[in-house]
């Protein structure tokens, strides 16, 4: 066995201990150690891409001296090792770009406790990426959610515990249903190691016997998930909760927590129960039409807002829909085009909020779009930074928007029954994008006569201006470059089943 | 033609008036009326509080379901379709009970290699009398590790919403805290005074037998949390913070969780790299026995504890 293989393993682990130790360090300590930790994970997480595209398939690392159905295991293919490094990427950038702001959010003595958050959200986020097993699966998801409350609720007022409470009330809903679901699994197969589950649900499948609780099960499974990941008609919590918790927190829940549920949902759908069984039952329609009135009325409420954050909030709505309607297909198109938009997303998202936070502390720390008004004349940085986020959601060619919504048109195309509703939605979201996002494009570089607001240059925010930069990068990367980061996709997804 | 008027009849004019006013050389009004800069305007106390009543009544009329028979309306529909969605949820769950196998059939497909193996071969490969903690502590340590943090986690998040910093605020606390508990309550204190040492010697107990006989970390840490927890309710903080402040809550927490972490990756990174690790095994049955569950179960009861009464003592004055 190679010492690579003892990567994944290794980063988990060392997140786990980062955020213990980090609760006995004061708050600038455990900065640092958070950014350590987040290098040396990107940089393991490197390795294990490079050596699992060497070797050209997965492997499976046995957590303890207990193999296969007995004890844990956590698994690495390419998919798997790249979101991973995503992952760290997008974590690194957020945490970076809302560092100067997290002085003025947080109370200094409770900083540290940030800091674990981060560590242990990161942690289970890996979990999720590389676990093999459901369980181990259920257990990381549980920190997740802890985590991501703790997030929204450390910048304490009263709407942000409102927001924590309700982000708890539904998230806990999605938990549980995914563990009922897990539970019946369980009853149906005797495993909860993700590839036996494989083994006897095809069994099950083939001889009938368990038809309605296999249905079921996957109903509970995909529906807590979609919960969790703020699918549209149980999308409440999000505006709140994204809205006015602190920067790097909206940043990190909309790009990465959310993410790390859909991940899980589709390993579930390739891993546990088979894309084909899955493909078959009716659930995954109920996804695409749910995936499509996500599109639509998310950029509506996004329309309508007038507290510019939140509107980022809402359009993350919609665009979880675009990732729920690539899952409907039921095609390895779709699928391919869906995790292609879960990265898009996460680098485009993450890159709005930022920018719109230098936007709004150019204007007074108001959100209205009537004080935004030139706001990009005064931080020159975030308005290009902006400029370019909303370019990429609306989708024009140069930034990644534009090549997810190339891959769900042609994934579209493909599919029997489903091309005509998916296109005519992908057009109608595409125009209301623009419509809210153009809005507040022309607002912030409308020149105000006489500006009562200061402007900030390059010397006030370095970190700030070049986290900014990193992420344009990212995009454009993202964007130009896509067809390698596609076939990686395609190379990942066979290596599922 | 016009003809010039004489200047005495002229100043009797408006004309007169209204040129020598244009020009600026007599304003008519300076002297004649009397005239005071603006000034600030001051609504009073009372109006303030009175609008502010209104703008509440009319709230309250809006919220109010008497009067907005729309919201009546919605609510009504709210609470019935909420019932209704739950009862078809249970329904639903209800009917895919009755389609899934029969409980204590051999046939089932959970009676199967994984827990066959744990049964007969669980006291050989772990050593430990009980299995269920041979199970969850040797084949499935990782999941319990992520259990552990949760609770970890957990004790992180109460802190983030209730610890009180503020040096002023932090003296209202403890000042408060007398209302809520007896001081010197002699029947409160005679009793934890029997029970206290009974109730953390049974904790101890339960924590090192965990491999032997049911218990464990878990369990025996709530008890040993319920013991400190029944200490500081009779005797106070004062006396408490004596040998459990917040100093050795950290050191504890971080210490137990860290040793859990070395044990366990210790043991995960050496088994799936398939070295042997030099954990005894020892006899099944004897108090050092059962591989690395003692230590773990130890670590785990030491954060259960630590946790317990962090909860009880967050919840109750915002801090240790």
């Amino acid at each position: 066995m190679d010492f690579v293989q003892n990567f994944p393993a290794i980063s988990i682990l060392l997140c786990l201990f980062a955020g213990i130790i980090s609760s006995g360090l004061k708050g600038k300590v455990a900065k640092h150690v958070n950014t350590v930790l987040i290098l040396i994970v990107t940089v393991l997480s490197a390795s294990t891409l490079l050596y699992v595209l060497d070797t050209g398939e997965a492997f499976v690392y046995v957590m303890g001296k207990f193999p296969a159905p007995w004890g844990n295991e956590i698994r690495a293919g390419v998919l798997e090792a790249f979101m991973a490094l995503f992952f760290c990427i997008i974590m690194l950038l957020s945490m970076f770009g809302g560092r100067k702001k997290l002085v003025d959010e947080v109370e200094e003595s409770k900083t540290f406790l940030y800091y674990v958050l981060t560590n242990l959200l990161l942690s289970s986020l890996l979990a999720l990426v590389y676990t093999n097993d459901l369980f181990t699966a259920y257990v990381f998801v549980e920190i997740n959610t802890i985590a991501a409350c703790g997030l929204i609720m450390i910048r304490q007022n009263g709407r942000t515990i409102e927001a924590a409470a309700r982000y708890m009330i539904m998230s806990l809903l999605g938990s549980g249903l995914l563990l009922m679901g897990i539970c019946m699994l369980y009853d149906l197969t005797g495993h909860l190691l993700m590839s036996n589950i494989k083994e006897q649900v095809a069994l099950i499948a083939a001889s009938g016997e368990y038809r309605i609780p296999l249905l079921v099960t996957i109903a509970l499974m995909s529906i807590g998930l979609s919960i969790k990941s703020a699918l549209f008609p149980f999308h409440a919590w999000l505006p709140d909760a994204y809205g006015y918790s602190t920067v790097s927190s909206a940043a990190i829940l909309s790009s990465l927590v959310s993410k790390g549920y859909i991940f899980l949902l589709i390993k579930i759908i390739y891993r546990v129960i088979g894309f084909d069984i899955f493909g078959a039952s009716k659930i995954i329609n109920v996804l695409f039409i749910f995936g499509l009135m996500g599109m639509i009325f998310g950029s509506l409420s996004a329309i309508k807002e007038n507290d510019i954050r939140r509107m980022i909030a809402f359009s993350s709505v919609a665009q979880i829909g675009y990732i729920y309607m690539g899952i409907g297909m039921g095609t390895q198109a779709g699928m391919a085009a869906s995790v292609f938009h879960i990265l898009s997303h996460a680098a485009t998202k993450s890159l709005l909020f930022i920018a719109a936070i230098g936007l709004t502390d150019v204007s007074a720390g108001s959100r209205k779009f009537i004080d935004l008004t030139g706001a990009a004349y005064r931080n020159k940085w975030a308005g290009v930074a902006f400029t370019v986020g909303s370019l990429s959601m609306v989708g024009v060619p140069l930034f990644s928007g534009f090549i997810s919504k190339l891959l769900f048109a042609q994934a579209a195309v493909q599919v029997n029954g489903k091309m005509l509703p998916a296109l005519i939605v992908l057009g109608i979201s595409t125009v209301l994008n623009a419509i809210y996002f153009m809005k507040t494009v022309i607002r912030i570089y409308t020149p105000v006569e006489e500006d009562r607001h200061s402007s900030v240059t390059f010397k006030d925010m370095r970190l700030y201006a070049v986290t900014l930069v990193c992420f344009i990068v990212l995009n454009v990367v993202l964007g130009v470059s896509s067809q390698p980061i596609v076939d990686l996709i395609g190379q990942g997804l066979a290596m599922f089943s | 033609m016009s003809r010039l008027k004489p200047q005495k009849e002229y100043e009797k004019t408006g004309a007169f008036h209204f040129f020598r006013w244009l020009s600026g050389s007599k304003d008519p009004y300076l002297g004649e009326v009397e005239m005071q800069p603006q000034k600030e305007m001051e609504i009073p106390e009372a109006t303030i509080i009175e609008r502010m009543n209104e703008k509440q009544m009319i709230r309250d009329k809006v919220y109010d379901v008497e009067h907005n028979k729309e919201l009546l309306f919605f609510h009504r529909i709210y609470v019935a379709s909420a019932i209704l969605f739950c009862v078809a949820l249970v329904g639903v769950l209800l009917f895919t009970v009755s389609y899934l196998p029969r409980t204590g059939n051999p046939a089932n497909p959970d009676n199967n290699e994984v827990s066959a193996r744990y049964i007969e071969s669980g006291l050989q490969e772990t050593g430990a009398l009980n299995i269920v903690s041979g199970m969850i502590l040797t084949y499935r340590a990782f999941d319990t590790f992520g259990e552990t943090n949760v609770l970890f986690i957990a004790t992180c998040c109460v802190m983030v919403l209730l610890m009180v910093d503020d040096a002023i605020l932090k003296k209202q606390e403890v000042k408060n805290d007398r209302r809520y508990e007896p001081k010197n309550d002699a029947i409160l204190q005679g009793t934890a005074f029997v029970l206290c040492p009974i109730i953390f010697i049974f904790g101890i107990y339960v924590i090192l037998n965990g491999h032997l006989s049911p218990g464990g970390g878990f369990s025996g840490g709530a008890i040993l949390g319920a013991g400190l927890i029944l200490y500081v309710s009779a005797f106070g903080f004062k006396k408490t913070q004596k040998f459990f402040n917040e100093h050795v809550y950290k050191i504890a927490k971080i210490t137990a969780l860290c040793m859990y972490g070395i044990i366990g990756s210790y043991f995960y990174i050496l088994g799936a790299n398939g070295i042997e690790n030099h954990i005894p095994l020892g006899t099944p049955g004897h108090i050092l026995s059962g591989g690395i569950i003692l230590p773990i179960d130890i670590c785990v009861g030491l954060e259960v504890a630590c946790t317990m009464y962090a909860f009880y003592a967050l919840f109750r004055r915002g801090g240790l």
